[in-house]
């Protein structure tokens, strides 16, 4: 099975893999995923920068620890280095970044079009968000586009890479072959119908789902067994998303100020009783992914730890989620 | 309005029951005065759609309304716009992450059709707007829809 996964290269370790019935990249992360493994994937802050270097080493801190990268675009609405700059160069040197596409800067034309330049350039992972507002970032005054949402976007990435069409009817020489995903926030309202809008992105062509922070495990537990019950799980790779906070004080920030990360009390709380607050976080954060491990339907863990990122690997290591296992990594 | 359109949600099985009732009446009535003016009817009538719609549901004259899907919530009242919602970002409180003041577009939606006898209808996938049909009637759109279904029907 690892032969699979560490597959040897001839020329390139960015060269595409060989052609495996049943899959839709050429990607290492489906292989994973799709080989039964428990997943780990992480988030690379995309440099503020017109630097190479500064993305290989910004991704170079999880090597043999993650399974793929999730490069954003355009996080919270802040300016950064282009997702599918950063995909093109890590996967140019055999890194499996995942292409996060966000439906508020560019419309329908624009997305199309880097769709089919990421695959070009050998990206195999594409993640449809609908993204935050422009007034959360430091561009409040650009002009949100929105022409389509996540689901739309599912619905042309499919369109492109089945059908080998524009969303306009209009025929593609070779269609990109990516592994599509979508995010899920399962603790806003309304919370009882989280599941559903799960089975939606599904249903729109999600093959993995990554969510927002989980602090709340109880409830994650509840929209996991429904998921489940509803057969989701054996139609989607499910990866939770859970994070580290620096301090008390952040979490409070980060509950107050940023749309969508729901941080129960009794989580502020221990953090507020710890003698070194930092540690803590990663403590609880080592937790929940031990947690998360247990939970039936999981397929892998999704760990964001902005600004924290040099602990991943640690932590991935201390939560002995990989059992051993250790995600390919460029030799150096 | 605001209110009105908080009003058709908190209503919508009575505002679906009258609409299933109303539609083919409209159609049949737009249809007729449009064909009769040769088209010249179809502004001052896209204006009177407008004009209902925008009082009763807040209507932004997509052209392409869902409003029997999405709870008689307009769902492009939604700062994103968005056709599938709701997004990630909503409030502890049920509102808009961009409007603070305002309700989640979509928490009403999915709220609205709960109550729906087809409220099932808010499960399907909408693909995103048609951009040029902003601004043009829905009703007549809708019409020359059924008629060029009929008319396929027929041929074969
Ligand atoms: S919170 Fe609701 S109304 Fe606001 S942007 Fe998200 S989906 Fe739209």
């Amino acid at each position: 099975m690892n032969d699979m996964l560490h597959h040897p290269f001839v020329d390139n370790p960015g060269s595409p893999l060989p052609e495996i019935e049943g899959h839709i990249s050429h990607g290492r992360f489906e292989r994973v995923l799709r080989a039964g493994h428990f997943a780990v994937t992480t988030e690379i802050a995309p440099p503020d920068s017109a630097d190479a270097e500064e993305v290989y080493a910004r991704a170079e801190l999880f090597d043999g620890a993650v399974d793929a990268i999730n490069a954003t675009d355009g996080s919270g609405a802040n300016c950064h280095m282009s997702s599918v700059a950063v995909c093109a160069l890590l996967s140019h040197i055999g890194y499996s970044p995942i292409l996060q596409i966000s439906c508020r800067d560019k419309n329908r034309i624009a997305i199309q079009g880097d769709i089919l330049g990421a695959a070009a350039m050998g990206v195999c992972n594409v993640l449809a968000l609908t993204g935050d507002d422009v007034s959360a970032g430091d561009h409040a005054e650009a002009k949100p586009v929105f022409d389509l949402d996540s689901i739309s976007l599912l619905t042309t990435i499919k369109t492109m890479r089945d059908e080998s069409r524009f969303m306009s009817g209009r025929h593609l020489d070779v269609a990109p072959k990516l592994f599509a995903g979508s995010s899920i926030n399962p603790f806003v309202p309304p919370v009882e119908s989280r599941v559903l809008q799960l089975k939606k992105k599904i249903d729109a062509g999600a093959q993995f789902i990554q969510s927002q922070y989980c602090f709340d495990m109880p409830v994650l537990k509840d929209m996991m067994k429904r998921a489940v019950d509803m057969g989701l799980a054996e139609k989607a790779f499910i990866l939770p998303g859970v994070g580290t906070l620096a301090s008390a004080k952040t979490a409070n920030w980060l509950r107050t100020h940023v749309p969508g990360v729901h941080i129960p009390d009794a989580i502020i709380k221990r953090l507020e009783g710890a003698e070194k607050q930092k540690a803590e976080g990663q403590k609880i954060c080592v937790e929940l992914m031990q947690e998360v491990k247990e939970i039936e339907g999981v397929s892998g863990v999704h760990v964001m730890a902005y600004r924290q990122e040099e602990f991943v690997a640690e932590m991935v290591k201390e939560s002995g989620v990989l059992e051993g296992r250790v995600p390919w990594a460029p030799e150096n | 309005m605001y209110s009105a359109r908080r009003f058709a949600t908190r209503h919508s099985r009575a505002y679906e029951a009258f609409y299933d009732f109303v539609e083919p009446i409209i159609l049949f009535v737009i249809g007729g005065l449009s064909k009769l003016s040769g088209g010249r009817l179809d502004k001052p009538m896209t204006w009177v759609e407008a004009k209902t719609k925008g009082a009763l549901f807040d209507c932004q004259m997509c052209g392409n309304c869902v409003l029997s899907s999405t709870g008689m919530t307009c769902p492009m009242n939604c700062p994103k716009t968005i056709r599938n919602g709701p997004c990630g970002g909503v409030r502890a409180n049920g509102n808009c992450e961009v409007k603070p003041e305002m309700r989640c577009v979509w928490v009403d939606a999915w709220d609205g059709a709960s109550r729906m006898r087809k409220g099932n209808q808010i499960h399907e996938i909408q693909f995103a707007t048609n951009k040029a049909h902003l601004g043009t009637s829905a009703w007549l759109r809708l019409l020359e829809e059924r008629q060029q279904a009929a008319e396929q029907e027929s041929k074969q």
